[in-house]
């Protein structure tokens, strides 16, 4: 195997924690609407803290999409 | 490969008048990201002093500045607590700023021959300096209202002493690791964006040179392409709202550990 073939391999690697933080951010959205579902009054007051752990959990992909960028764009070819 | 779009190009710094300005061994030229910052912050001039006209029966542009302000004033007492009045004109400023420049950089001028927007956001320069802002904020105001008692912010209340000396690094680390995430959460956010976009974009036009060329599977690739294009410019819309709502609301946060500590 050619480096450059191992590069777009580790690439496509690092991209799987893209879909992995996917699964996170949809778990934190589901499980906010089942809550608010079951009681809409205290949805509302809830909503910064659904921010903040879409923000933690996406910021997990944000990184391995980084990854993928630095390894794609970055490394020394 | 024939027509090929690079999708990292977008994001280049040139400067507008096409010759560099060198002063003192530092390139000080008036670029496009200059530009599109001054772009923002006329928008958003135009957007308050539109707003703040203070009539008795406010008009939709007086409702739309208030509802703003508001929306960030209430932010500030539901994060913060009746201390956190006086953050809130930094919190708005910054928050104005970011929902604007994200939302000039997404804007689809560049259907217009040698124009093209440039999202200031999405330079890890721009956004690292805001973040570094509200963290050199957030230490100053903890070590003027604690002094070295701000100190305690590492240490938990309730934790065991034996846990403390793997606590205290992992709340170190976890605490100077914020304004790098702040920063790097935009950035990426606004980037990843903005390259999926041109990538789509890319596969418009090959799919057209190839409809042309005499495949049939051009056009529909194209044209998939072209709906998935608006599909994902209205999630992009979202995400500046949120990533602007975002980095306000965690800058209040970290606001609120240095005003009461835990």
């Amino acid at each position: 195997m050619t480096d450059l073939g191992a590069m777009y391999i580790g690439a496509g690697l690092a991209a799987i924690g893209v879909g992995l933080a996917a699964l996170g951010v949809g778990n934190v959205f589901g499980s906010f609407l089942e809550g608010a579902l079951r009681n809409p009054g205290a949805a509302d007051g809830q909503q910064g803290r659904l921010f903040i752990g879409f923000a933690a959990s996406e910021l997990l992909g944000l990184i391995a999409f980084v990854v993928a960028i630095l390894i794609l764009f970055v490394v020394k070819k | 490969m024939a027509g090929d779009i690079n999708p990292m190009e977008q994001f280049q710094v040139e400067p507008v008048f096409g010759h560099h300005i060198v002063l003192g061994g530092y390139d000080v030229s008036f670029t496009n990201s200059a530009l599109f910052m001054v772009v923002v912050f006329m928008l958003l001039a135009l957007f308050m002093a539109g707003g703040l006209k203070r009539q008795l029966i406010p008009g939709r542009w007086q409702v739309a500045a208030e509802s703003a302000v508001g929306f960030i004033d209430d932010m500030m007492r539901v994060n913060i607590g009746p201390e956190g009045k006086k953050f809130a004109p930094y919190i708005f400023s910054i928050f104005m700023f970011i929902l604007f420049a994200n939302l000039v950089g997404v804007l689809p001028i560049a259907i217009l021959p040698h124009l093209h927007t440039f999202a200031v956001t999405s330079h890890i320069t721009v956004t690292a300096v805001l973040a570094f802002l509200s963290f050199g904020i957030v230490l100053a105001v903890g070590f003027w209202r604690h002094g070295f008692h701000f100190f305690s912010l590492f240490v938990p209340h309730g934790a065991p002493a034996w846990l403390m000396p793997v606590i205290i690094p992992v709340e170190f680390v976890s605490f100077m690791v914020r304004p790098f995430s702040l920063g790097l959460r935009l950035f990426v956010a606004m980037t990843a964006g903005h390259i999926l976009l041109e990538v789509f974009g890319s596969f418009v036009v090959q799919g057209l040179n190839a409809g042309v060329g005499g495949s049939w599977l051009g056009w529909i690739v194209s044209l998939l392409s072209f709906v998935m294009i608006i599909g994902v410019s209205a999630l992009e819309l979202l995400v500046c709202a949120i990533q602007a709502y975002v980095f306000a609301l965690l800058t209040s946060l970290y606001l609120n550990d240095a005003v009461h500590l835990h």
